[in-house]
């Protein structure tokens, strides 16, 4: 076989066309990004580092325990004694922007994929190439469709972190207790009543979960997306990369490390305390299973 | 149309593809096992008729998979029928528009899970006012609502506690209350108690027994319990394969069970305190027929020696009952060489006793009489005969 499956060529040719009819729609579809992210990034860059730093070392605290406050407020030193405050800013501007978008679309879906068969049909294997399809791939359609700059990385970013979210949500409310659900709609509620004062408040642990997951994978995804000039710790990645610098790599690297784990662990804790409720029913019930049976 | 506060007819559920096609083989005969084969559809209920009279406990009872669960979803309709119709207060529920069957719901009827259902972020007030909400009641309103059940099923001072920090009774007793707090004319109860220790069952049966002393409803109760069923049940409808095999009170289902399936369902009961002495008799005591001239004392004993008895009772041809003879007591005076007339010498008299009387009351009778008693019918006529060891293996039959 010397001809080759010149699939890459059609997807070239799709790509180009999309580019030729439709830049007017790409374009405005970037400038709302664009905005949005800019808002947000001068929103984060607004208060002095030390208030934005106390704002995340509370959450720490109410959410976690003072050591996780402790490890927070060093994290964040180490970050702006290294000088790369400014750059971790942007980084979570970005990594916002996009779990933000990542939401505001793929819960619905989640929503929808959850309560029709064939919207679930449809979705699944779409998640699916989302997920697995290496992350830098996505680069280049979006920089050619948005140009450079934060707007594609941004819109890589959503395409790369959405699933988890999609998934989470349809898997939330499609766990929730039969029982609970019939319980709903035996006491007469509308589908809209059902989804929103039984289904959701239900699957909202799952969801969580699916925020969670989503903000690591934008995060991950932000820091590649500097290879079209999203900007932020990405853009210092890179630079040692390219000079093989590996301690600016270290710093930068570094980092990227710290901002994850914080985001992680105050995320996770939203998704758990929630779930509480349920552990401690399994806890008790284990118990009950551990304790020997009284006689009839 | 059958009146009653739930009229089912002939309702079907088939889970599949094509019901109606399967309907159409059950009604040519069919077995299940031949229509899952041939079209792959599975028979949830098969043309079920009954009815259930306003403020009476109906328990469906059945083995797990014999459609029980999936009737009384058919009644609210959490699950559509194939065919067939349920009529509530006169009204086709299985016909109804979704709004007009919402409206319903929220109204009128109401249901408690076997795995209690409850919202576990939700605090034990805002479940038990659950319906309430959902049907728009203001804040307010449905929470001072709620405490009044929550206090009818003793749950007051919990109200701000949450489903997870109650035991299995108590959070049943959410469940009720939420059932309640509609104020419904009907209640669905699947399994309701069959999750709960056999102590907080019984506990929660006399709850809701309590309860229907002061508001009568209508409630279907399933169960799988037959001495919760005996217990609550003013009439018990025994499922099996999707079809109703028996409806009846306890007492008629233990008396005249349909086939042994629903036998079998009584099998682990004590059924002795539902006997009477019609159950008990028999045949066993000889007869001797006094139609104005006395039966002649010798062959009588002849008798009685050659069948190996004891005892022997004398009735008129009126079949009234006139006494019983002692094999013994005739022996013995012919020993004594005296010539025993029956009437004089011989006939002792027992009081009968009618068919209905319970069996702790026969059994107060056999131990106060020394021989068999006798049976009679409503009429006052000789039915039979109760004898201790008759009594005792019919009690070991059991």
């Amino acid at each position: 076989m010397s001809e080759k499956l010149d699939l890459g060529s059609w997807v070239n040719d799709v790509v180009q066309h999309l580019l030729d009819n439709y830049s007017g729609a790409f374009d405005s579809v970037g400038q709302v990004v664009s905005g949005f992210s800019e808002a947000i990034e001068k929103l984060l860059l607004l208060p002095p580092a030390w208030l934005l730093i106390s704002l995340f070392v509370a959450l720490g605290l109410w959410r976690i325990g003072a050591k996780f406050a402790v490890f927070t407020a060093a994290s964040f030193v180490l970050i702006v004694l290294t000088g790369f405050w400014e750059q971790t800013v942007v980084t979570l501007g970005l990594t916002f922007s996009a779990t933000l978008i990542s939401l505001l679309l793929g819960v619905p879906l989640g929503i929808w994929a959850a309560r029709s068969e064939r919207v679930a049909m449809i979705t699944r294997p779409v998640l699916d190439f989302m997920q697995t399809m290496p992350a830098f791939v996505y680069l280049i359609p979006a920089a050619m469709l948005f140009g450079l700059g934060r707007v594609p990385g941004i819109i890589a970013t959503v395409i790369f972190a959405m699933p988890p979210a999609v998934r989470l949500t349809s898997l939330g409310i499609r766990q929730v207790n039969k029982e609970l659900v019939e319980a709903g709609q035996s006491f007469g509620c509308t589908s809209r009543q059902l989804l929103f004062k039984v289904q959701l408040p239900s699957a909202l642990p799952s969801i969580m979960a699916g925020v969670n997951q989503t903000i690591m994978m934008a995060l991950s995804m932000v820091i590649i997306a500097s290879m079209v000039g999203a900007g932020g710790l990405g853009n210092d990645v890179l630079a040692s990369i390219q000079r093989l610098d590996i301690g600016l790599g270290f710093e930068s690297g570094m980092a990227v490390v710290l901002l994850a784990i914080i985001l992680d662990r105050i995320t996770e804790s939203f998704g758990t305390r929630r779930a509480a409720t349920s552990k401690s029913l399994f806890g008790r019930l284990f118990c009950k299973l551990q304790r020997p049976q009284s006689a009839p | 149309m059958q009146s009653g506060k739930i009229v089912v007819q002939n309702l079907f559920k088939v889970f599949g593809e094509h019901p109606q096609q399967a309907i159409d083989m059950l009604k040519q005969g069919k077995s299940k096992e031949q229509i899952l084969a041939e079209t792959g559809s599975v028979i949830g209920v098969s043309d079920v008729s009954f009815s259930v009279e306003e403020g009476e406990i109906f328990v469906l009872m059945g083995l797990s998979g014999s459609g029980k669960s999936t009737l009384i979803r058919l009644i609210n309709r959490l699950i559509e029928p194939s065919a067939g119709d349920v009529y509530i207060d006169g009204q086709n529920v299985a016909r109804l528009p979704q709004s007009q069957l919402i409206d319903l719901r929220r109204r009128d009827m109401s249901m408690v899970f076997q795995s209690f259902a409850l919202m576990p972020s939700r605090s034990v007030l805002d479940n038990a006012s659950f319906g309430l909400e959902i049907a728009g009641m203001g804040r307010g309103e449905r929470h001072r609502r709620a405490m009044e059940v929550l206090e009818q099923v003793g749950l007051a001072s919990f109200a701000h506690k949450y489903p997870h920090e109650l035991s299995g009774g108590m959070q049943q007793r959410v469940g009720l209350a939420r059932a309640l707090a509609v104020n419904p004319s009907m209640i669905i109860m699947d399994e309701a108690f069959s999750a709960l220790d056999p102590l907080k069952r019984r506990e929660m049966q006399d709850v809701l027994l309590d309860l229907q002393k002061k508001h009568r409803r209508t409630i279907i109760f399933v169960s799988h319990d037959i001495e919760e069923a005996i217990r609550i049940g003013t009439r018990i409808g025994i499922m099996e394969g999707g079809r109703l095999v028996q409806v009846g009170t306890p007492r008629e289902l233990i008396e005249n069970p349909a086939d042994d399936y629903v036998r079998n369902f009584f099998d682990t009961v004590d059924t002795s305190r539902y006997l009477t002495a019609g159950h008990l008799k028999a045949d066993s005591v000889p007869l001797y027929v006094h139609n104005g001239k006395a039966p002649d004392t010798h062959k009588v004993c002849r008798e009685l020696q050659a069948m190996d008895k004891h005892y022997a009772f004398i009735i008129d041809e009126q079949k009234n009952f006139r006494g019983s003879i002692s094999l013994e007591r005739v022996a013995l005076l012919l020993e004594e060489g005296r010539h025993p007339r029956l009437e004089q010498d011989l006939l002792k008299q027992i009081d009968p006793v009618p068919e209905d009387l319970p069996l702790e009351k026969v059994i107060e009778r056999l131990v106060v009489n020394e021989g068999p008693i006798p049976v009679i019918d409503g009429r006052g006529r000789y039915a039979g005969a109760i004898s201790k060891g008759r009594l005792l293996s019919r009690l070991q039959g059991e």
